[in-house]
């Protein structure tokens, strides 16, 4: 069964149409990589997928739970990184866990040892017990990845997570959301424009205009490294 | 402890944190209507004379009269500034965690409005205190009657809150209509003056004083401190609080209202 299931989606902000009837799925312990340049449809995409907006038409299934007609046992299945930060900048680490935890139906006791193993995996340990607001822009995104994983989700939607951060940030974060594919099953959705954060073995989406223009194997989809200049010819026109 | 519990143990802890973390608003919240009462007050009391009127048995100093309605001005105040947070957490984003727990969205939302309120009845009754130093005495068991009236009330207004927070886009409008509802609700209602007072100068603004449900959130709390429960006060809270509630939750319904609306 996979992860994550779109079939047919379709969203539109008035008369202008964001995304149309988009379909793909995402197995687990699948690293996709969603390509598109801005205004392609991602952001769109993702407030679909967590139910921040609903489409008329179109379905989407997260471990087969349909999003539309259950959509808290589909939400509860997955973990969510926003590209805008969404800590709370005056409690400590282990407080936003803790808050987190208890919007998805942890006891103080379940959260605090998730809490515990979750930051251990994203090698933050140390930092439990300082504020959000002292950590640097990569610690932040680790800790925002750490907090999706606190429910033990199937599906990872990570909106543009490097967004802001230096060279060694992104690869640090980028290494790590796909072990957490490989070693631990987990399926994930990574948004970027950014196309060396992709590896040869990732599932490549690439949106454009609202639409999948290609899906495939990184590799298959250009081989030798080739993915930058393919993904440039395919959308040149959102570029000009 | 069920799910729909612990959601809502979290919410009122953060915004009791985070009420703790913010004492510049705490005591911003509180010199407000201190102003009011130490300063308006005081010079308005030779100017305002004020008949025995329900639910007084007897003369009252202008200083009296208005102590329900400042505590009513910090609820009020409250409910706006918590619908200004929702505002911008919906713009930096966090409200989009709130949204997405595995809990109906009705639910998550009446969290969040109830610890706003709770907050406020914490203000409120840190008026009542500073008031009774200033040797404004109120029925001691007044004290405790208030407490459901307080809660009536402040959700009453932080569902109003809500329901702006739900058609307002972006926070720079934000301003704008806080001046607009604010005020006029405010000055529109029995917080500074009876309704019969209003009424020698204009019926109009008399009959837009008694329509108003500020007046009422301000008289139920008047009459709740006077041990006395005024149903008709309570049946309009109690109803504009439905309204708005129900128009709050259509506003943030993720198929209709503000959610589909592009924002960026």
């Amino acid at each position: 069964m996979p992860a994550l299931e779109v079939a047919d989606l379709s969203f539109r902000y008035g008369r202008k149409e964001a995304l149309k009837g988009v379909s793909f799925a995402v197995q687990p312990g699948e690293f996709c990589a969603l390509l598109g340049p801005n205004g392609a449809g991602k952001s769109t995409l993702f407030a679909l997928l967590t139910r921040l907006f609903v489409a008329r038409q179109g379905r989407i299934a997260v471990m087969g739970q349909d999003l539309q007609q259950a959509p808290r046992a589909a939400l509860a299945q997955m973990g969510v990184v926003f590209q805008q930060m969404t800590l709370d900048l005056d409690l400590s680490v282990a407080r936003n866990l803790a808050y987190f935890g208890a919007l998805h139906g942890l006891s103080r006791r379940e959260s605090a040892a998730r809490a515990q193993e979750v930051l251990e995996r994203l090698d933050m340990a140390e930092r439990a017990g300082e504020k959000a607001r002292d950590l640097n822009g990569g610690h932040r995104r680790r800790l925002e990845i750490a907090r999706a994983l606190m429910h033990r989700p199937r599906l990872l939607l990570l909106d543009e997570p490097t967004v802001g951060l230096d060279a060694r940030a992104r690869a640090a974060i980028t290494a790590h959301v796909h072990a957490l594919a490989r070693e631990d099953g987990l399926a994930v959705l990574w948004a970027t424009h950014l196309v060396d954060e992709v590896s040869p073995d990732d599932t490549v989406l690439i949106l454009h205009h609202g639409e999948i223009l290609q899906t495939g194997q990184a590799r298959d989809i250009a081989p030798e490294n080739g993915l930058a200049a393919h993904f440039m010819a395919l959308t040149e026109d959102a570029a000009a | 402890m069920s799910p729909y519990l612990r959601a809502l143990s979290a919410i009122l802890q953060r915004e009791a944190l985070r009420f703790l973390t913010q004492r510049e608003r705490f005591l911003a919240a509180l010199v407000r209507p201190l102003v009011w009462l130490l300063v308006f007050a005081a010079g308005f009391r030779a100017a305002l004379g004020l008949s025995i009127t329900p639910p007084y048995q007897t003369y009252i100093t202008y200083e009296v009269y208005i102590v329900p309605g400042l505590v009513a001005m910090i609820l009020l105040f409250n409910a706006m500034q918590s619908a200004l947070s929702l505002v911008y957490d919906r713009e930096m984003g966090s409200m989009r965690l709130l949204l997405t727990a595995p809990l109906p969205r009705w639910w998550l939302l009446f969290c969040k409005l109830l610890a706003g309120v709770l907050v406020s009845i914490l203000q409120a009754y840190a008026f009542l205190a500073i008031a009774y130093a200033f040797g404004i005495r109120l029925p001691p068991m007044g004290y405790l009657w208030v407490l459901p009236a307080l809660l009536v009330a402040g959700l009453m207004l932080g569902a109003v809150g809500l329901f702006l927070a739900s058609t307002i886009r972006q926070l720079e409008n934000f301003a704008g209509v806080m001046n607009f509802v604010i005020f006029p609700v405010f000055f529109l209602s029995t917080a500074l003056y009876p309704l019969w007072r209003m009424a020698e100068s204009s019926t109009l603004l008399r009959d837009i004083c008694a329509w108003n449900p500020f007046t009422h959130a301000v008289e139920l709390i008047r009459f709740a401190l006077y041990l006395r429960l005024n149903l008709e006060a309570l049946g309009w809270v109690a109803l504009t609080f439905a309204v708005f509630l129900g128009l709050a939750l259509w506003g943030f319904d993720p198929a209709r209202g503000i959610m589909t609306r592009k924002t960026r």
